[in-house]
């Protein structure tokens, strides 16, 4: 990463320093609009009191996860927060096992045992969502030791919140990953909240990530999380590094969320004017309108997004229509050998 | 067959594993060229290399989560966390992530990794040096706790946990590291959740975990020789998985329990076999249950006040003698 990369404002965003692919665009766009519109669902069936528990949504940040699952080899591995159904999606998990395991349904990604908090999908080397702050970030360096010891070229990417800069795993890790020389990227997504306080109100630097990166021999790397190709942009340079044995990468994106932190909050705690700007630079719009001006067709995007609304409507009615996992299931996969038994 | 320190037979077992399985890997602080604090893993960096003995930061959250995503991606890690004590460091990594991950995600994510700690007191250490904090373990879902009270025990046990697909703990005691024994020749691995019968006695059935077994044992020869009464011995060896057909079986023959625990009185292992005696073969009871354990305190340093506190061999034959009296 040089300097330049390096935004100090939100309005410092600069073109794509390449043209990147209009396939890829569209494959980027495909997946914003699979988050968007599998977590507008989730909070409609919220409403409708189908969702129990808590549901953490990602309206607002789908630049982030969509940009970087686009950039990533299939076998990479992902590791995201308990924010983390839009990470899934991006990955190519089910939409009806994600909106199933969150209504409590035998069809459930977990079977019912983990819910929104936990979503999973090993198959798509989506390697979990983890629910206590900052834990994911050394097993995503653990995951990294391991594609390295095994050779496999594989990159880890753990996703997590600007609150969890502040907790002692995040510095753990990074030290660790950093003295391994270890093939991870951490990617904060600063919606600039923990919870329900802004997040400079509680940090001692002003970017509660990038500013920690020089502990840790790390670049100070800032960018615009709401800009799909600037994230792409900084998602491919950053695998690629960490993908030839340079080490990992910090990377701080900013970005909002346009609702509450969880299902529990009306997020009345943020002004009107940061959020009525925050909501002017929503990423959905501002892509589509970007790439019907890089003279990507309408009929291209308008197909990605009739084929998306059909498949959240079809997840839907397949996990309404399941049956709630049978009572057995209760005592069954605590042991690799299926069963839950501690004693002879 | 070899004679081994219990410290040996540590480093011994590993090196089989490590041997025998090119993903078996060792990880923790001063394990490389230092051969660990408690010279446990002597000999391992020199034989398998920095890219499989690795030493790492004061870390434990690092140490255990990275222990963690290696599992999940093809690895079997061996974390050495030094001090038992330092769980405390990284219990959310072993009781909220690696004990629940497996059953959350429905088996999607299996942990084949092991953590073994130094275990327990008697060293003049003090309370954040000496604790006995299996039952910490055995409290979580999703677990499973060895604590082998000798040499062969260290090797069998230890090589039982690399193969086992599951997350497993093993709590070696440090006031046990001196002990010498008889560890078998050639490839030797054992089985979790197995007990051992130590010693036959038709009085009582005794039951130890690791140091206090050699106590218990100790203990039994006495109240033989010195009072005519033969108290049957059990090693529990395993607390996740609890050989109960052992225990049960030895308690229904001889109709008396003692269990001689090294760790606080409340909620030690000792209770949940008592509840699970008194539940099962209430009616193969001849008398009440006795637990003989450290007091509910945190472990003080002064050898005089240490010795006190941890069941002797002393208190337990005197214990035993009294109750059966």
């Amino acid at each position: 990463m040089t300097d330049e990369n390096v935004l100090r404002t939100l309005e410092d965003v600069p073109r794509p320093a390449r043209s990147i692919e209009p396939e890829v665009r569209v494959a980027i766009y495909r997946r914003m609009v699979s988050i968007r519109l599998l977590e507008r669902r989730i909070y409609d069936l919220f409403l409708q009191n189908l969702v129990g528990g808590t549901s953490h949504l990602a309206i607002g940040h789908e630049a982030i996860g969509a940009a970087f699952a686009t950039a990533m080899r299939a076998d990479d591995y992902t590791f995201a927060t308990y924010r983390g159904h839009g990470h899934a999606v991006a990955r190519g998990a089910s939409m009806t096992g994600i909106i199933a395991e969150l209504m409590g349904k035998s069809n459930g990604i977990l079977g019912g045992r983990g819910g929104s908090m936990h979503i999973t999908s090993v198959e798509h080397s989506m390697m979990g969502s983890y629910a206590i702050i900052g834990a994911h970030m050394p097993i995503a360096a653990g995951a990294a030791w391991s594609a390295q010891y095994r050779g496999t070229g594989q990159v880890a990417v753990c996703f997590f919140g600007d609150g969890a800069t502040n907790i002692g795993a995040f510095h753990e890790a990074l030290n660790f990953a950093a003295v391994w020389k270890l093939p991870v990227v951490y990617v904060c997504e600063n919606n600039l909240y923990m919870e329900y306080t802004p997040i400079r109100s509680v940090t001692s630097v002003e970017h509660p990530a990038a500013d920690r990166a020089a502990s840790y021999g790390l670049k100070r790397i800032v960018i615009d999380g709401n800009d799909p190709d600037v994230v792409y942009e900084t998602a491919t340079r950053a695998i690629g590094h960490a993908r030839e044995g340079s080490g990992p990468m910090l990377i701080e994106a900013l970005t909002y969320r346009h609702g509450g932190h969880s299902r529990a909050d009306p997020a009345k705690y943020r002004p009107d004017d940061e959020l009525r700007s925050w909501l002017a630079r929503d990423p959905l719009p501002m892509y589509r309108a970007r790439l019907l001006a890089d003279s990507i067709a309408e009929e291209t995007l308008a197909a990605v997004e009739k084929e998306i609304e059909a498949t959240v409507e079809q997840a839907t009615a397949e996990a309404k229509a399941a049956s709630e996992p049978a009572p057995e299931e209760l005592l069954k996969n605590m042991w690799s050998n299926g069963g839950v038994s501690w004693r002879n | 067959m070899a004679e081994l320190t219990y410290r040996q037979a540590v480093a011994a077992g590993i090196a089989q594993e490590m041997e025998r399985d090119q993903s078996v890997v060792l990880l923790g602080e001063d394990v490389g060229a230092a051969g660990h604090v408690f010279k446990t893993t002597v000999g391992l960096f020199d034989r398998f290399g920095p890219t499989r003995v690795r030493d790492t930061p004061i870390s434990e959250q690092a140490i255990v989560g990275a222990a963690m995503g290696a599992a999940m991606t093809g690895l079997r890690p061996i974390v050495a966390l030094m001090y038992a004590d330092f769980l405390g460091v990284c219990w959310d990594m072993v009781a909220n992530e690696i004990a629940k991950t497996p059953y959350m995600t429905n088996g999607q994510i299996s942990l084949p990794l092991v953590i073994q700690v130094d275990n327990g007191g008697g060293v003049r250490m003090g309370a954040q040096h000496s604790q006995s904090l299996e039952n910490w373990a055995m409290a979580v879902p999703g677990l499973k706790v060895v604590a082998p009270s000798n040499p062969a025990d260290v090797v069998g046990l230890m090589a039982a946990a690399v193969r086992d697909p599951d997350p497993v703990l093993v709590f070696h005691h440090k006031a046990l590291y001196s002990n010498k024994g008889i560890v078998p020749d050639g490839e030797y691995c054992d089985e979790l959740g197995k007990a051992r019968v130590c010693r036959e006695g038709n009085a009582a059935t005794v039951v130890a975990l690791a140091a206090m077994v050699p106590r218990a044992m100790t203990a039994a020869e006495r109240l033989a020789s010195e009072y005519g009464i033969e108290v049957g011995v059990v090693d529990l060896r395993s607390l996740v998985p609890l050989d109960l057909t052992t225990v049960l079986g030895q308690v229904r023959a001889t109709g008396r329990l003692f269990t001689v625990e090294e760790n606080p009185r409340l909620l030690g292992w000792g209770a949940e076999l008592v509840s699970i005696v008194a539940e099962e073969v209430f009616f193969d009871l001849d008398g009440p249950v006795v637990r003989i354990t450290t007091p509910h305190i945190p472990l003080p340093a002064a050898a005089a006040l240490e010795t006190q506190a941890i069941p002797s061999v002393d208190r337990i034959v005197d214990t035993i003698y009294k109750a059966l009296g």
